[in-house]
């Protein structure tokens, strides 16, 4: 019995442990962004970093946004026709897309594509010595890996949702006008009515969010992965994971500081 | 000064002038391994000192307390007199421009060539233009014998070209000590001496002080000045070449001519059968 709250205590003790890291890291990151940004010399570890995060993922995010675009429409389609509300199916498919699933789906294909490979390449580097390598020359590993990486995916993963919202959209569109021969004036109209430049920054500020834990939980899960190809696996899995988690709670927590914040300013939005 | 060392506090330098490097009293503890146990050493300048040991005794542990990647639980180092392992990462990074540093595994970065991987630590420390830095490039690869291959990837190197990019790299600042953390494991005997011979040209032309930690005894008695050797958190040997090889300390002569001890022949007969 005793050895049973010893091992829930040291367990305790291990995750909060693990937190404290992860903020001291997140810290001394976001404390070299004013430098990283005054030193020009910095700004060439920027260029790849956007390649990779950012062009690389365009096709992937593009698919992925077409696709819950298509699905939305195709499932919403029958229930709206019978209630005679198919006129507004572009309500629901692009109020949903731009303020909830454009930035939750970019953001968890953003952390499984580039969140996996942020946190292979720094695990490898971590593993050969490289970090070390690095801290030997008198270069902050933090300041040279991880703050090109996490300028990168906050500045790239809202422009990724937007291709994603605009994909999703287009593909709402081609299931209700072009599938369901639902008139396309109406369908926009009411589009345009109900979705607000509110909610789609909102969506974009999420992203915003998602992008910062995403690039700060790979590089922290990299810099601190066990020896051997086994200890780089795990620590992708658990950048994957972790990211995960931290979006969907993220999500629910922004989603709702931005109701009261919405409400408080413009009252109550019917939508239908 | 040949001796086998039973007590904690007898590795020091000889010849009695001031040390470059100390560690004094050096506590370290890795999970469950004592690493240290009160472990002192004195380093002197120009001097190639050897450390040996085998392997998981503690020897890259020790390189790192050096350069302040790792701190000690306990005890204090010194770099020319001063306490180095309580300073802060940006005094650290200073002093650590003094130090070039030889890793097991080259440590090169992958993403950079071979020139870029050798300029890095002119790019990032120094001012200089950079036609200064290719021309400082061109004459440590050339120290090397790698004059041809500033423009390949690590990936397109062989093991000994990694290692003597990496150490390339390591002397581009001019540093006044050098670390080699296992210089010739990995490489067939050829390389090996290459790689040496490279250790006591660095130590003629640049006048370096050289720690090396090897288990390969070849390399340590041709390249070292004096040998000291690590064993269970203790340094138990701390002599010249001659010294250890005439040592009666059973722990030290078996590493040296590499016999496996009763314990491992016994544990191979449990398992084989």
């Amino acid at each position: 019995m005793i050895s049973f709250f010893a091992a829930i205590g040291a367990r305790t003790i291990a995750s909060a442990t693990e937190f404290g890291r992860f903020w001291r890291f997140t810290g001394a990151t976001l404390a070299f962004l004013p430098s990283t940004a005054m030193r020009t010399k910095d700004w060439g570890r920027l260029m790849p970093q956007f390649y990779l995060v950012g062009v690389r993922s365009v096709p992937v995010m593009m698919i992925t946004g077409l696709f819950v675009g298509l699905v939305l429409a195709a499932q919403a389609a029958a229930q709206l026709r019978a209630a005679g509300l198919e006129e507004r199916m572009g309500v629901l498919v692009n109020l949903s897309l731009v303020s909830e699933l454009g930035p939750v789906l970019a953001g968890v294909m953003l952390a499984g594509r580039v969140g996996g490979a942020l946190t292979a390449e720094l695990g490898t580097m971590n593993v050969t010595e490289q970090l070390d390598a690095l801290r030997v020359m008198g270069s902050n590993p933090i300041r040279h890996l991880v703050v090109p990486r996490f300028v990168a995916c906050v500045i790239l993963a809202p422009i990724l949702t937007l291709y994603c919202n605009m994909m999703g959209a287009l593909g709402g569109w081609f299931v209700a006008v072009i599938m369901e021969s639902i008139p396309s004036e109406p369908y926009m109209f009411y589009t345009a009515d109900a979705v607000e430049k509110w909610d789609l920054y909102s969506g974009l500020a999420k992203s915003i969010v998602f992008g910062g834990f995403i690039g700060l939980i790979s590089c922290y899960k990299g810099f601190n992965c066990k020896a051997g190809a086994e200890g780089v696996g795990r620590a992708c899995t658990s950048a994957f994971v972790t990211s995960f988690i931290v979006i969907l709670i993220t999500d629910f927590y922004m989603l709702r500081a931005l109701q009261d914040i919405y409400r408080a300013v413009w009252g109550f939005r019917p939508l239908l | 000064m040949a001796q086998a060392v039973d007590t904690p506090g007898a590795s020091r330098a000889p010849g009695g002038a001031d040390p470059l490097i100390e560690l004094m009293g050096v506590h370290k503890r890795l999970g469950r391994q004592q690493v240290f146990r009160e472990v002192n050493l004195s380093l002197n300048a120009g001097e190639t000192t050897v450390v040996i040991g085998e392997s998981g005794m503690g020897k890259s542990v020790l390189l790192k307390h050096i350069v302040g990647l790792m701190r000690p639980d306990r005890g204090h180092v010194l770099y020319r007199g001063e306490r180095i392992e309580h300073l802060p990462d940006r005094r650290m990074a200073g002093i650590r421009r003094d130090f070039g540093f030889l890793f097991q595994l080259s440590a090169l970065f992958d993403s950079m060539s071979a020139g870029d991987n050798v300029a890095f630590p002119l790019a990032e420390r120094t001012d200089k233009r950079k036609a200064e830095i290719k021309r400082i490039v061109d004459e440590k690869l050339r120290m090397v014998g790698l004059a041809e291959i500033g423009h390949k990837m690590p990936a397109e190197l062989s093991g000994g070209q990694k290692k003597r990019v990496a150490l390339a790299r390591a002397i581009a600042l001019d540093p006044s000590v050098i670390l080699y953390d296992e210089p010739t494991t990995g490489l067939d005997p050829v390389r090996a001496d290459t790689i040496n011979e490279l250790i006591l040209k660095l130590k003629r032309e640049m006048r370096v002080t050289s720690i090396v930690v090897t288990h390969d005894m070849a390399s340590a008695f041709k390249v070292a000045d004096r040998i000291v050797m690590l064993h269970e958190g203790e340094f138990i040997f701390d002599g010249t070449c001659d010294e250890i090889r005439a040592c009666a300390d059973e722990r030290v002569s078996r590493f040296i001519e590499g016999r496996a001890d009763a314990d491992d022949l016994r544990s191979l007969g449990e398992n084989g059968s």
